[in-house]
């Protein structure tokens, strides 16, 4: 079709449905990041871990394999079990914060940064589809690092391994898909919100960073100080750490959390107090949300 | 035919601020101009029908589709220019414009075509690769009319389109707002503070004060009335005769400071027919001006006006009829 006419026609075609509607937002935003090679290689990057995981299993369940590399003892190594896939999951994670922390601030922040948000709520959108849009593209990428590879190495060990060990540790599924899950929405939660309230990019993505390691530092701080162990609820680390050891484990635990979200044993907090804790600042993430991405701002 | 917007006791409230009061007006206009001073709630009232502020009462209705109940559907029928700067400055012209047509409903294929056309159209097809952070003010302007034209809405909001751009600039826009009217697709309501912008534009005034409708006039009426009116200087004995002879050929007629004279002409009277009864009545027409009450003169009158909640907007408040 010429693109050179000059004179003003209406649109009389057909229109699209709401759902594809609500997913032009995350189409956009993802073609956005591919743009970034540094984000590319980086998601690259942390696929890395799992697949020298699914080797490790492979390896371990093949003999010839195992002697040829002279580790004929290897079971005794690394055993796959819940460690083994919590350390997985922790790894995994700590990437997924990286790359939220990276991608999250340039979700909304440049729709706000010029005030294009009236644009996007001037359409039959609502600012629900737009927060759940903007999210649904790092639950995307943050669920490809997390449980996605996480349930594949789980379904690899339990194909070589046999039904019965599946069964045995089914807890294991539901621990990456669950505790995967919690971490996810926490961060991409975490990530348009600050990234609704900081338009500066850079200064979003290190606020980030500063609510995960300075509030944790924060939360040490206190529990030096008044010698209580309640600070611990400032570490959001900690407290995904107790939840996470709670859904692979259940009450009789072993391990005490992945590697970066361990638990300092003798200083558990219950573990209500850890969901109500995330609870809450998953509220505050909701209202700051709530107040800034409004068509047109309010000035009492 | 339902009517564009129709406002049913609309008040919307900022904590204990009332922007917005009861206000009630029926607008069938093609283009109507929204008009008020600084704070008087025109950008409230259209951010209120975008279904961005909730009424704190009343309603109103666009097409017949309540903004309470259907707002989407109703914003589905909108395109929307924003006052302020509203774009994003890393995305290409073309490519914003593109995501905003397929947000309003289109489908890709439909909307890149499309976004191409509206920049053409508002004469950005030079620059519509560039990143909109790098456009001038005008061109930002124009890029905001196309995202606004392009996915083909029924109902077009303006909110000060001229802002801030340089005489050509403000001609070539005014010029782009009027070839949209023209063509007769669709109904704009054009939100401005200058009278010429609303004046060259629209058919239909709503004027604002206080958040209150301070006036609402059909501006081709009001043209159309005011090349009836006539204001004469006069020399000779006997105007009191001429007045007469005026009022038995129809004419309303009224004297005013310095001997001036002011007539309605009826439709079938000729301003001749006038010289030949001054001749016969032995008075000098020394002076006629035929009346001007520009949209000026409306607003202003509008802006004096103690107690705008009075008038009820549909019908015109503007005609000089009855005030003379």
């Amino acid at each position: 079709m010429a693109v050179y006419k000059k004179t003003y026609r209406p649109y009389d075609g057909e229109l699209t449905s709401s759902v594809s509607r609500f997913l032009v937002i995350p189409r956009y935003a993802f073609e956005e990041m591919q743009k970034s090679r540094f984000l590319t290689i980086f998601f690259l990057a942390s696929l890395i871990y799992p697949l020298v995981c699914a080797l490790i299993i492979y390896v371990q369940h093949n003999v010839s394999a195992l002697n040829l590399l002279g580790l004929q003892n290897a079971n005794r190594l690394i055993s796959i079990n819940v460690t083994f896939f919590m350390s997985l999951l922790g790894w995994q994670s700590m990437m997924a914060l990286f790359l939220a922390s990276f991608t999250g601030p340039g979700q909304v922040s440049p729709d706000l940064a010029n005030n294009a948000l009236s644009l996007y709520l001037a359409r039959p959108f609502s600012r629900v589809e737009y927060v759940l849009g903007k999210m649904t593209i790092l639950i995307a990428l943050m669920s490809l690092m997390t449980w996605v590879p996480g349930l594949l190495l789980f379904g690899l060990q339990g194909y070589l391994e046999g039904w019965q060990w599946m069964k045995g540790n089914a807890r294991i599924a539901s621990g990456i898909f669950f505790g995967a899950w919690v971490w996810i929405l926490l961060l991409a939660l975490l990530a348009l919100a600050l990234s609704a309230w900081v338009k500066w990019k850079p200064a979003a993505g290190a606020l980030m960073f500063g609510v995960f390691f300075v509030a944790g530092g924060f939360g040490a701080t206190i529990n030096a100080v008044l010698r209580t162990k309640w600070g611990h609820l400032f570490n959001i680390s900690e407290l995904i750490g107790s939840i996470w050891v709670q859904l692979f484990e259940g009450q009789t635990h072993t391990t005490n959390g992945a590697v970066f979200f361990r638990v300092i044993e003798g200083e558990e907090i219950a573990l209500w107090c850890c969901w109500a804790s995330l609870a809450v600042l998953a509220l505050v993430c909701l209202y700051m949300l709530a107040r800034k991405i409004r068509g047109a701002e309010v000035v009492r | 035919m339902d009517p564009v917007i129709e406002l049913d006791s609309l008040e919307v409230r900022f904590g204990q601020r009332a922007i917005l009061k009861n206000l009630k007006a029926t607008l069938n206009g093609r283009s109507i101009g929204l008009l008020g001073p600084n704070g008087a709630g025109k950008s409230t009232l259209i951010n209120t029908l975008l279904g961005f502020h909730k009424p704190t009462s009343g309603t109103a209705r666009i097409f017949g589709r309540d903004i309470r109940t259907h707002a989407r559907e109703v914003r589905g029928l909108i395109g929307f220019m924003p006052e302020n700067d509203a774009f994003i400055a890393s995305m290409s012209g073309v490519r914003f414009v593109r995501l905003m047509a397929e947000l309003a409903g289109l489908p890709p294929e439909h909307a890149l075509e499309r976004a191409h056309e509206a920049f053409f159209y508002v004469g950005l097809g030079e620059v519509r690769y560039r990143n909109l952070g790098t456009y001038s003010l005008g061109m930002k302007q124009a890029a905001k009319l196309a995202q606004a034209i392009a996915h083909g809405p029924k109902l077009l909001f303006l909110d000060e389109p001229t802002n801030g751009l340089d005489p050509p600039a403000r001609l070539r826009m005014i010029q782009l707002i009027q070839e949209i009217r023209d063509r007769g697709d669709l109904h704009l309501i054009l939100s401005s503070h200058l009278l010429r912008d609303v004046e060259e534009c629209c058919d239909e005034v709503l004027i604002l004060k206080d958040g209150n409708i301070a006036a609402f006039c059909n501006l081709e009426e009001e043209r159309r009335a005011n090349r009836r009116f006539l204001e004469l200087e006069t020399r000779g004995e006997s105007n009191g005769n001429f007045l007469e002879a005026m009022e038995k050929l129809g004419c309303e007629t009224a004297t005013g400071a310095q001997g001036r004279i002011k007539l309605i002409l009826p439709d079938h009277l000729e301003v001749r027919q006038l010289y030949e009864v001054a001749a016969a009545q032995n008075v000098q027409i020394r002076r006629m001006n035929r009346k001007r009450d520009s949209l000026e003169d409306i607003f202003l009158k509008a802006m004096d006006a103690p107690g705008p909640d009075k008038i009820m907007a549909g019908q015109s408040t503007g005609a000089p009829n009855g005030r003379l």
